[in-house]
């Protein structure tokens, strides 16, 4: 088995919500990820899903420490990054990067492509020359597919996919062990995507690169992914290989989600008996008891609500969080 | 089958400071009573604008040419006044962003009873009691509590379904639903697909369906239309375009998918090059930049839309994906 790379344990984020007091405010603690832990290996890529507001967004960027977390650990390549001074973090920061979900966003639009991507260098390597910097650039663009010659163009003079390729571009510069994905995709059309998909699956073969890849698109994550990892609510409900997740998911919710995606293949869509999770996801500020996922479940009892269910190994390699688990009862897809 | 909705080579052009910039070019199309009709294409392709020209909503620098008839009755050029007799109670429209699809300053029930009043004449109570009713037929709970709310009081999916349950109060003979859970969750995406097909069975209303997904399309279409640069390339039964495509745009897009269904391949089919300016189309062909099969003829003339096979036709200048060199001696034009 490859290096362990990353070690994130009981990883907690609280933000405090202002919910009532007069001059004392009263807060409530939105737990946007309450209890969080798993590992990822050299080289390998570990997809998140989840809902919208199910704390994978905020998971990803807690692990970078851009958002301090309130509790847990995480050891990136043996050092520990939690509860550590800011300049140990930035030093471990040359090797994690990310890249983010919207593309023109991310980037800043005084800034020509070049500056964009020639950043992360300039910070970490100051002793580089201009010229060699700028051959690294150069470089860097044509691995990503970007042509060279459009060192000196502004963001807006690019297309999304193409943006998206320099957010990566951006990311990939340093070199780095690992780089956090929050929705790369997402934001771009589908034939752009399948460019995109392929682009991030190379550089990680090329550069023997961890990904965290996160998306609510379950079919993309398939593509990507070696390891699976289901949130909701803030916590992990499942986690084990792709073909595992994919092919007998334990979990009720990890069942649900894969019934739902829709597939591009009318006769499997028109014979497919869709599992339909009633309601909407719970405020995080007011999660049920018990079993954050019980309001939704098919398959709750009264132990659902009262006790909490512990994420442990049912099979080799794939961690459960459900008192009801089992193998799905017909086929998802 | 009698058409409920027949467009004729319709066109939407917008002047902006560039010049001219055609979204639309010479569409034909008809709508069939009782069919569901997928409008598939990715952004830039005109698959919204065709249908906002049809609805008299383009912004106010667009302007539409050719025809678009409701039961044989001319929208393109109607005065606002007779157009607005016909949107909203004969011809209805789910919007894409629930969010600014609803009025943030008005009520659910406000929003709800006036197009009741407004087109069927009834009273206020009247109103409320089928506006109740048809909460209840898009499964919203506590459909009493909802009318008094406001739209940022709900979530995505519950506003998604009031924006269905709008669209239907007048029970439309067409209903058009352009990306109507694009920003959705899949649980939430699967509770409003489930209630769209139900619709369609108990209504039988058309119902367009505008998206880039292919997967919601699977499931709910009896026929799909593929967009690019503004026309279509590819027309057919929804069992032809998925299982037989016939032009390489329509074939790449669907071989670009990552499903759940496959084994794991190594590289996702990419089509190479970026989605099309509209302000600078090639000649001809407007996919022939990124087409793997391109040749000569492809940037002299464009392809139009000719039959393949019984309601299947495409617009290219390839015989067949498999055979891509013979061209057909004698091209038939069609109007899908």
């Amino acid at each position: 088995m490859s290096k362990e790379l990353l070690r994130v344990s009981d990883l907690k984020v609280h933000f405090p919500i202002r919910t009532g007091g007069l001059l004392i405010g009263q807060y409530t603690p939105l737990k946007a990820v309450d209890g969080v832990s798993f590992t990822l290996n050299e080289g390998e890529t570990l997809g998140i899903v989840g809902e919208s507001g199910c704390g994978k967004s905020t998971l990803g960027r807690a692990i970078l420490q851009l958002i301090k977390p309130t509790d847990g650990q995480v050891v990136f390549m043996g050092s520990e990054l939690t509860g550590v001074g800011a300049e140990v973090v930035r030093q471990k920061r040359e090797e994690m990067q990310i890249v983010f979900q919207d593309p023109l966003a991310s980037l800043n639009p005084r800034m020509t492509v070049g500056d964009i991507i020639a950043e992360p260098l300039t910070v970490y390597r100051p002793k580089l020359s201009k010229e060699e910097r700028k051959g690294l650039v150069r470089d860097m663009m044509a691995k990503v597919g970007l042509l060279p010659q459009m060192i000196n163009r502004y963001p807006h003079e690019f297309s999304g996919g193409q943006c998206q390729r320099i957010g990566i571009a951006r990311a990939m510069i340093l070199k780095p062990k690992m780089v956090v994905c929050d929705e790369p995709v997402s934001a771009l059309d589908v034939s752009i995507q399948a460019q995109i998909v392929n682009l991030l699956m190379d550089l990680q073969q090329e550069m023997g690169l961890s990904l965290l890849f996160i998306s609510h698109d379950l079919s993309v994550v398939r593509h990507v992914s070696h390891r699976v990892m289901v949130l909701y609510l803030g916590r992990v409900m499942e986690i084990a290989t792709r073909d595992a997740i994919y092919a007998a998911p334990l979990h009720p919710y990890t069942q649900a989600l894969i019934s739902a995606v829709p597939v591009p293949d009318p006769d499997v869509e028109k014979n497919k008996e869709r599992i339909v999770l009633g309601g909407d996801l719970p405020s995080p500020m007011k999660p049920p008891s018990g079993c954050v996922f019980r309001t939704r479940c098919p398959k709750a009892t009264d132990i659902c609500a009262s006790d909490v269910p512990v994420l442990e190994e049912k099979a080799p390699g794939h961690r459960v969080a459900c008192h009801h688990w089992g193998p799905p009862e017909k086929k998802l897809v | 089958m009698t058409a409920v909705l027949e467009v004729r080579d319709l066109s939407v052009r917008f002047a902006t400071p560039d010049g001219e910039v055609s979204a639309v070019n010479g569409v034909s199309f008809d709508v069939n009573e009782g069919e569901c009709v997928g409008i598939v294409g990715e952004s830039g392709s005109g698959k919204s604008q065709l249908f906002m020209s049809v609805m008299g909503l383009l912004a106010r620098n667009g302007r539409t040419l050719g025809s678009a008839k409701y039961r044989g009755t001319e929208l393109v050029g109607m005065p606002v006044k007779e157009l607005n007799k016909i949107r909203g109670d004969k011809i209805a429209m789910i919007f894409q962003d629930s969010m600014t699809g609803l009025t943030p300053h008005l009520r659910i029930g406000r929003q709800m009873t006036e197009v009741l009043v407004q087109h069927k004449g009834m009273s206020e109570s009247q109103a409320v009691k089928r506006a109740l009713d048809m909460l209840n037929l898009v499964r919203i709970p506590e459909a009493g509590r909802r009318l008094a709310q406001y739209p940022h009081e709900l979530s995505g999916g519950m506003r998604q379904r009031i924006m269905i349950a709008m669209a239907l109060l007048c029970e439309p003979e067409l209903l058009i639903a352009d990306e109507p859970t694009t920003a959705l969750d899949v649980t939430v995406q699967a509770q409003i697909l489930d209630l769209m097909s139900d619709l369609k069975r108990v209504t039988k209303a058309a119902i367009v369906l505008i998206t880039h997904d292919l997967g919601t399309v699977a499931g709910l279409c009896d026929k799909v239309q593929v967009m690019y640069g503004g026309r279509f390339m590819e027309t057919g039964t929804v069992r032809d375009i998925f299982y037989e495509p016939a032009h390489p745009y329509a074939a790449g897009l669907l071989s670009s998918m990552p499903r759940l269904t496959e084994e794991r391949s190594e590289k996702l089919y990419a089509i190479p090059g970026q989605p099309p300016n509209l302000q600078r189309l090639p000649m001809a062909c407007p996919f022939q930049e990124r087409c793997d099969f391109v040749h000569d003829r492809c940037t002299t003339e464009l392809p139009l839309l000719r039959e393949v096979g019984p309601g299947h036709a495409k617009a290219c200048h390839l015989f067949s994906l498999q055979n891509p060199v013979t061209d057909p001696a004698a091209p038939s034009l069609v109007v899908a």
